[in-house]
C-alpha cells in the first residue's frame, strides 16, 4: 500500500469514486444498525428510563437520563441470577465442546470410509438438512418426539415400560437433564453441517499416503491416527477456536424459546438474562450492563484464542497483516 | 457416475487399469466373503472392496459402521416423517394412534385446507415470504456492491472500510441498544425492523470479496482500459463469473429471514403481523389458541380444545417447505469448496 502513495489522492479519488459509491449503503446500514447501538451502551452507565423524555423517543430520554457512574455494574455482578446464567452458560458450551464438537468428526470419517458415493452423498444430504431449519422448528418436533404427550412416551407407554396414567418420562421440562436435552438438539440440527468440513478437509488427503502408510504395515486405526487426524489438526483447531471465542453465545433463539418450560434455574444464559430484565423488566440500563460485559468478555475471548491459534502455529481467524 | 472409478476416497486417483486388475484378481475371494455381492454387477462388485493394500475391515466393524449410518439417517428422517404423515391424517387416525402418527392410517389434507383458508397462518405465511424475498434482495444486492467495492487492496480508504466490517465479526453492541435503536427509528411493528438491523453480514461480505479477489485481473484491466466504468465491470464481467458463490450468499440471507424469529418477538408487538416462525412458536410450541380456527367451537371458552394436532403439524410442514424446495439448489452450490473456501478466507 505504501508504495502505491505516488499516486495523488485526487486522482486516486477520481478513479476510486465508483468503489466507494457501491460500499457506501452496506457502511451506512452498519454504522446506523452496528455502530450507533455500540454508542447506545452509554446507557450502562446511566439510569435510563423511557419516562425520561414522554412522548418523545427513546434517543432524548437518553439525553435526559441522569449518569450513574458504574452502579448498573455493582448491580449486575453481585447478582446471584447474574452469575447463574454466567454459570448455566459456561456449563452449556463446556458440555458441547465435549459431546458435541467431536461428533461431527466421528460422522465424517465413518462416512469417508463409504465407498459407494451414492450412498455418501444420500446420507450427506440427510444429516445436513436440519442445519437449514429454524430453531422454532427444531424445539417443536423434539417436543412432539420427547414431550410428555410426544411419540416417546407414547411408544413407551404402549409397551407397558410406564404406567399409561403417570407422567411419563420428563425429558422437556427438565432442568436436571437440560444440558443433554440442549446438546442433543445443537447435534441433531448442526453435526451434519459440521461433518461437511470436515469431509472437505479429508478429501485434500492424498490418497498415495494411505497407501504407502498400508505397505508399511500400518493398519487402519494407525492410518487413521498418523494421516487422516493430522490432516484433519487444522481444521479441528480453528472450530475449536472459533467455539471458544464464542463461549459466551450458546444458541440463543434456542434457549429463549425452552426457558419457561424449563425454569431460569437451568434454562437462563446471559443472552437471555439480558433480554428478561432489560427488555421484559424494564430495566434497560441493567441489562444493557450484563450485555456490555458479556460484549467486552466475549472480544477478549475472541483475541485470545486467536493468539492461542497462533501459539499452535495455525493461521487462526484472522491475521496481522492480510494480503 | 463413471462405472469404473466407484471406490473409496482412499484410491479416488487410482487409474482405472489398476481397478480392473485389482477386480479380477480378487473377484474369488470376494464371492467367498461376500455371497451377496455375487449377483451384483461384475464392474460394481469392486465398490465395496477397496484399493488392493487395504485389508477388510473384520465383520464386525463392516455390520457396526452400517447400524451406525442407519441410525444417523433414522434419527433425522424417523421425526420429519411422522410430522409430514400426522399432518396428512385424519383426526380420527390421529386418535387411534394416540398422538403423532407412525403407521399411515387414513389420509386428507383437511388440516392444509383449514390452515391455508385464510386466518393468522396463511397471513403469517405471506408476511414470511414478503420479510424473505424483500430482505434477501437488499441484502444480496448491498452486499454484492460492498464485496466488489473492497475487491481493490490500493483504492481510497479500502483498509479502513474493510475494518467497518471487520470490527462488527468481534464485537457487537448488544440488544438493549439495538432494540432502543429501532425504536428511536419508529420501527417498532414495521416489516423493516425484521430486515435492515442484520441487513449485512460482514461474514458474508467476507465470503462474496474472497471470491471477487479471485477474479483474473488481467480481464478486469482490459476492461477499464475499454473505457468500462466499474459499475460495468461489476455488472458485465465480475457478476456473470460470480453466479455460484453469490447463490450461495443469497441462500445464507434467505435462510436466515425465513427461519429468524426472535427479530419479530422484539419488534412486532402486534401479532396480526406476525411472521411463520412466530405463529408457529405460539401455536405449536406454546399451545396458545389458534384465534378464529375452524376446529374450535365458537362460543365456548376456556375448554376450547387445543388446535388439533394434524392442524399444527401442518404448520410445521409449511416452516419446512421452502427449506426443502431450496434444498437441491442448496446441493447444488454448497459444495465443500464455497464453503470451505470461504471460511479459510
Amino acid at each position: 500500500m505504501i508504495e502505491r502513495r505516488k499516486v495523488p489522492l485526487g486522482t486516486r479519488l477520481r478513479r476510486d469514486w465508483p468503489l466507494l459509491a457501491m460500499v457506501s449503503p452496506a457502511v451506512v446500514l452498519m454504522i446506523v444498525f452496528a455502530y450507533i447501538p455500540m454508542a447506545g451502551n452509554i446507557i450502562a452507565f446511566q439510569s435510563y428510563s423511557p419516562y425520561a423524555a414522554p412522548g418523545q423517543s427513546p434517543l432524548m430520554a437518553i439525553v435526559r437520563s441522569p449518569f450513574v457512574g458504574l452502579w448498573n455494574f455493582q448491580r449486575v455482578l453481585t447478582a446471584p441470577d447474574f452469575w447463574n446464567a454466567v454459570g448455566n452458560t459456561l456449563m452449556i458450551t463446556a458440555f458441547q465442546l465435549v459431546l458435541f464438537f467431536p461428533v461431527p468428526i466421528m460422522i465424517a470419517l465413518l462416512l469417508n470410509s463409504v465407498l459407494a458415493p451414492g450412498v455418501r452423498t444420500a446420507i450427506q444430504s440427510i444429516v445436513y438438512l436440519p442445519h437449514f431449519f429454524s430453531w422454532v422448528l427444531v424445539v417443536t418436533i423434539f417436543q412432539q418426539i420427547l414431550g410428555g404427550a410426544g411419540l416417546l412416551n407414547r411408544l413407551l407407554r404402549q409397551a407397558g415400560l410406564i404406567s399409561p396414567d403417570g407422567g411419563g418420562l420428563d425429558i422437556m421440562t427438565n432442568p436436571d437433564t437440560f444440558l443433554l436435552l440442549v446438546t442433543s438438539q445443537a447435534v441433531w440440527k448442526d453435526a451434519g453441517w459440521g461433518m461437511i468440513i470436515f469431509l472437505a478437509a479429508l478429501s485434500t488427503v492424498n490418497p498415495e499416503l494411505y497407501e504407502a502408510a498400508a505397505i508399511d504395515g500400518a493398519n487402519r486405526w494407525r492410518r487413521i491416527w498418523h494421516i487422516t487426524l493430522p490432516a484433519l489438526r487444522p481444521t479441528i483447531i480453528l472450530l475449536l477456536i472459533l467455539r471458544l471465542g464464542d463461549s459466551l453465545t450458546v444458541g440463543f433463539e434456542q434457549l429463549i424459546l425452552q426457558r419457561d418450560a424449563v425454569g431460569q434455574g437451568a434454562a437462563e444464559v446471559l443472552d437471555t438474562f439480558v433480554y428478561y430484565q432489560g427488555i421484559q423488566g424494564g430495566d434497560f440500563s441493567y441489562g444493557a450492563a450484563a450485555g456490555l460485559i458479556k460484549g467486552v468478555v466475549s472480544l477478549l475471548l475472541v483475541l485470545g484464542a486467536n493468539r492461542l491459534a497462533h501459539a499452535f502455529g495455525e493461521a487462526g481467524v484472522y491475521q496481522k497483516e492480510a494480503r | 457416475m463413471s462405472t469404473g472409478m466407484q471406490e473409496s476416497s482412499a484410491s479416488r486417483e487410482a487409474e482405472p487399469g489398476t481397478s480392473a486388475r485389482i477386480t479380477s484378481a480378487q473377484r474369488t475371494s470376494a464371492q467367498r466373503t461376500s455371497a451377496r455381492s455375487a449377483s451384483v454387477r461384475d464392474g460394481r462388485r469392486r465398490r465395496s472392496r477397496g484399493p488392493v493394500w487395504a485389508e477388510r475391515p473384520p465383520l464386525v466393524e463392516r455390520i457396526g459402521k452400517v447400524l451406525a449410518l442407519v441410525l444417523i439417517t433414522l434419527v433425522v428422517l424417523v421425526p420429519l416423517y411422522t410430522v409430514v404423515l400426522t399432518s396428512l391424517s385424519t383426526e380420527e387416525t390421529i386418535t387411534r394412534a394416540g398422538g403423532m402418527v407412525l403407521v399411515p392410517g387414513e389420509l386428507t389434507l383437511d388440516a392444509y385446507a383449514t390452515i391455508l383458508s385464510g386466518n393468522v397462518v396463511s397471513r403469517s405465511i405471506l408476511v414470511s415470504l414478503g420479510v424473505t424475498a424483500v430482505g434477501t434482495l437488499l441484502s444480496t444486492a448491498v452486499s454484492v456492491l460492498a464485496a466488489y467495492g473492497l475487491s481493490r487492496t490500493d483504492s481510497v480508504l479500502h483498509r479502513p472500510l474493510l475494518f467497518v466490517f471487520l470490527i462488527t465479526m468481534f464485537f457487537s453492541a448488544g440488544m438493549i441498544p439495538a432494540y432502543l435503536l429501532v425504536s428511536s427509528l419508529g420501527l417498532i411493528n414495521s416489516y423493516w425492523a425484521l430486515i435492515l438491523p442484520g441487513a449485512v453480514s460482514a461474514f458474508n461480505i467476507l465470503i462474496l470479496r474472497a471470491f471477487f479477489m479471485g477474479v483474473d485481473r488481467s480481464i478486469l484491466e482490459a476492461a477499464r482500459i475499454d473505457g468500462a466504468g466499474e459499475f460495468r465491470v461489476l455488472a458485465k464481467i465480475v457478476l456473470p463469473m460470480s453466479g455460484a458463490v453469490i447463490a450461495v450468499v443469497a441462500l445464507f440471507y434467505g435462510v436466515g429471514y425465513w427461519n429468524s424469529f426472535f427479530s419479530a418477538m422484539l419488534y412486532l408487538t402486534d401479532q396480526g403481523k406476525w411472521p411463520l416462525q412466530l405463529v408457529l412458536r405460539s401455536y405449536v410450541l406454546e399451545g396458545v389458541q389458534l384465534p378464529g380456527s375452524e376446529l374450535t367451537p365458537a362460543g365456548v371458552t376456556g375448554a376450547a380444545p387445543p388446535a388439533s394436532l394434524a392442524l399444527k403439524m401442518a404448520i410445521v410442514v409449511l416452516a419446512l417447505v421452502p427449506i426443502l424446495v431450496i434444498y437441491p439448489f442448496v446441493q447444488k452450490h454448497f459444495t465443500k469448496g464455497v464453503i470451505f473456501g470461504a471460511i479459510k478466507g
